[in-house]
């Protein structure tokens, strides 16, 4: 490459790059500093306030009870979430991408819907549908001769009703990537199966899923780390209560830092959240290349 | 705050036309106040400001509304940025919060020239809470305190004339009712998400919350514990149904319909029931005192207050809307408008608010009201020992270890002040 066309292409990334400088990489070099202090509200009034207290942030937080609760609702939140949220988006797909289906537009739009609604008005309606005494799914479970339950107001239903309202919020979006996904299938090579005798199972199974596997691999990631951030959910519906049950780790977080102001303590918790994510969806990327090259 | 940033440069061409306008005119120049209030006030003081701007035709107000739940994060983002409006409504449990940042400017000078502010006037109790150390930092605005609503019918028929005064009374006319209405209903509603209930029950008691100068939580107390076994009791006994509020979609139809009979909430609600209840059932509710241990008990003293920021470049003027705002006769309209209580006593006098049935028990609790301790990190004190109330509620830990718990993680959340205070004290 010549000087000139070298010089060409910085010119043209560096704006990007420096936004990127400036707005992403600045801010979380800087929340890794405070989260080594004790940046406080009494630091924000007086920064002879502020101590460095190296690990001690960390070593608090692995040592409060509250984070582990935090973290194993984010959890179980995770691994009742994703499969649901996988299967949900995946079946709508096939469903909708179906030669049988009519009115796909419709379909489409329908069930894309939900992600492109508020999620506080949404959260409104769903308080009304978990209603103990007055609502639409325990007057369901109700005419079926099941016991009603209690929401959100019992701390077992509670995180399932959050996961509830979550993948119905969001199973449109990977159902849109997915749909892509399946359009791009020739038909040709299903047109061939079913002449040598392969039924719908045997056609899905061997070719719609094997030449998904790329797209699933790349929704799974998005959803595993979309889902370990869980916030707003929580937020609008049950405040993280009750006894807790709905506190995330990014709840945990927000709580700590935005309400009581302890910013060193809540960047602590940002950065063992990121290690988290990363670490875990790292371990998914190399399980899917290991399973793909086997 | 991007959005707040893009209404700004949205407004930028209309600034530049008011600019162009001011060239032609030359005079005295129009100050500007920047006034930040929350919720239903900000939407209503509005209505009071033309009346002000025309006694005072150089000074033009701003009114900036917030969101209470956000409102919190806005100031402390605005105190961090030097974005401070001049004056600014604050709850008074979050005066503590802003005085430690050196954010709002002592008043007591202001007060002892003014006319119009008279210390004596206002219910004790609640300029307490204006005060930090001996220094004044706020002029209560209005008073949110907490009481009792109630069936007055079903408590009637239950067979009682009046609702007790002291909490062995009150638990009798709670049983009673219980036992009138089956294991359907309930005798009181104490949301499990509201920490308020629970801290009444405690202000009764002689011994604070906090001890040392407020260095340590007190809540192994002998008196923090009979408060936290009175209102276990409550559930225990099924007298108060395990809800949060955001369970109950509407608590108005709910005491309507006898779900329960007895409430713990604030004057903003005299209004809610006046409106949300039919006509026929308008006789049927009423307010009262809250029960203490032994007698007529005491309640919290909560509210807002007018508050002046120390980077204000109008102060004086500023100073002029608040005393306007708390003269009695606006007092008394800005009543009508959002059924706030007044704090100071000439405000209650006359008017519709002197002749209102609901508002005289207010009336009467106002002259008995306690202030919380006045530490920056009260909230979320009270946050975490709703958290704890709530874990002993449900059985998953027992009084005692619950109080001991709570205390140490108490102590950690003062651990900074503490530090601080010694700092002080070892260099003057």
């Amino acid at each position: 490459m010549s000087a000139s066309a070298r010089h060409a292409a910085w010119g043209f990334t560096l704006p990007a790059l420096l936004l990127i400088a400036v707005f992403f990489l600045l801010p979380v070099i800087a929340a890794l500093a405070i989260s080594f202090t004790d940046f406080d509200l009494y630091a924000l009034a007086d920064p002879a306030n502020l101590r460095v207290v190296g690990l001690h942030n960390y070593s608090t937080l692995l040592t409060t009870p509250m984070f582990w609760k935090a973290l194993g609702n984010t959890a179980i939140f995770v691994v009742l979430g994703v499969p649901l949220s996988l299967a949900a988006s995946l079946g709508a797909a096939l469903l909708v991408e179906s030669r049988l289906a009519r009115f796909r537009g419709f379909f489409r739009t329908a069930l894309f819907a939900p992600v492109v609604t508020t999620l506080v008005a949404v959260a409104l309606i769903w308080r009304y549908l978990l209603h103990t005494r007055y609502g639409l799914l325990n007057y369901a479970l109700s005419h079926l001769g099941l016991p009603t339950i209690d929401w959100l107001g019992d701390p077992h239903w509670s995180m399932p009703a959050i996961v509830l309202l979550a993948v119905w919020k969001n199973f449109g979006y990977n159902m849109i990537i997915l749909i892509a996904a399946l359009q791009s299938i020739p038909e040709d090579l299903h047109e061939a199966a079913r002449l040598d005798g392969a039924g719908t199972w045997a056609r899905l199974r061997h070719i719609t899923l094997p030449l998904l596997s790329p797209t699933l691999v790349l929704v799974g990631i998005l959803t595993v780390s979309g889902y370990f951030q869980l916030f707003a959910e929580p937020y609008v519906m049950t405040q993280g209560g009750p006894l807790q049950s709905t506190v995330s780790v990014l709840y945990f977080m927000f709580e700590q830092g935005f309400k009581w102001w302890n910013l060193g303590f809540a960047s602590a918790v940002a950065f063992m959240l990121f290690a988290l994510i990363l670490g875990l969806t790292t371990l998914q990327m190399r399980l899917a290349r290991r399973a793909s090259l086997a | 705050m991007a959005g707040l940033k893009q209404r700004a440069w949205a407004a930028a061409p209309l600034w530049a036309a008011l600019l162009l306008c001011g060239c032609g005119h030359s005079g005295p120049k129009v100050e500007v106040l920047h006034f930040w209030a929350m919720g239903i006030e900000a939407e209503v003081v509005a209505q009071l400001i033309p009346a002000f701007e025309r006694e005072h035709p150089l000074i033009q107000v701003e009114i900036q509304q917030l969101a209470w739940t956000a409102a919190h994060e806005k100031l402390l983002t605005a105190i961090a940025g030097d974005a401070t409006p001049d004056l600014c409504q604050l709850g008074n449990s979050w005066i503590p919060e802003l005085v430690a940042l050196r954010a709002l400017v002592p008043l007591q000078a202001r007060v002892g020239e003014s006319r119009q502010i008279v210390p004596d006037d206002y219910f004790p109790g609640v300029w307490q809470t204006n005060l930090i150390g001996a220094a004044l930092y706020g002029i209560p605005w209005y008073v949110d305190t907490r009481l009792l609503f109630y069936r007055s019918d079903l408590l009637k028929a239950a067979g009682y004339d009046a609702p007790a005064v002291t909490w062995s009374g009150w638990l009798e006319q709670l049983q009673a009712i219980k036992r009138m209405v089956g294991p359907q209903r309930y005798a009181i509603l104490l949301p499990l998400n509201e920490f308020e209930p629970l801290q009444i029950l405690a202000l009764n008691q002689p011994e604070a919350m906090l001890r040392d100068g407020d260095r340590y939580g007190n809540f192994r107390s002998a008196s923090f514990r009979n408060a936290l076994a009175f209102y276990r009791n409550l559930f225990a006994e099924s007298l108060a149904p395990t809800m949060t509020n955001t369970q109950i979609s509407n608590v108005w139809n709910e005491l309507g319909r006898g779900y329960f009979s007895f409430y713990v909430s604030g004057p903003w609600n005299i209004a809610e029931f006046k409106k949300r209840l039919p006509p026929e059932q308008q006789g049927s509710w009423m307010t009262a005192l809250m029960p203490g241990v032994e007698g007529p008990g005491v309640t919290n003293a909560g509210g807002s207050s007018l508050v002046l920021f120390a980077r204000s470049r109008h102060q004086a003027s500023a100073w002029q809307l608040i005393e306007y705002l708390s003269r009695p006769a606006v007092q008394q309209r800005f009543h009508e408008l959002t059924g706030d209580l007044p704090p100071r006593r000439s405000s209650w006098e006359g008017g519709e608010i002197g002749r209102d049935p609901y508002s005289r028990a207010f009336r009467m609790q106002l002259e008995n009201l306690r202030t919380f301790p006045k530490v920056p990190e009260w909230e979320q004190i009270m946050q975490g020992m709703r958290v704890m109330a709530e874990r002993v509620v449900q059985g998953q830990q027992d009084i005692d270890s619950a109080v001991t718990g709570f205390d140490a993680e108490v102590d950690g959340m003062l651990a900074k002040r503490r530090w601080m205070l010694d700092r002080h004290r070892g260099n003057p």
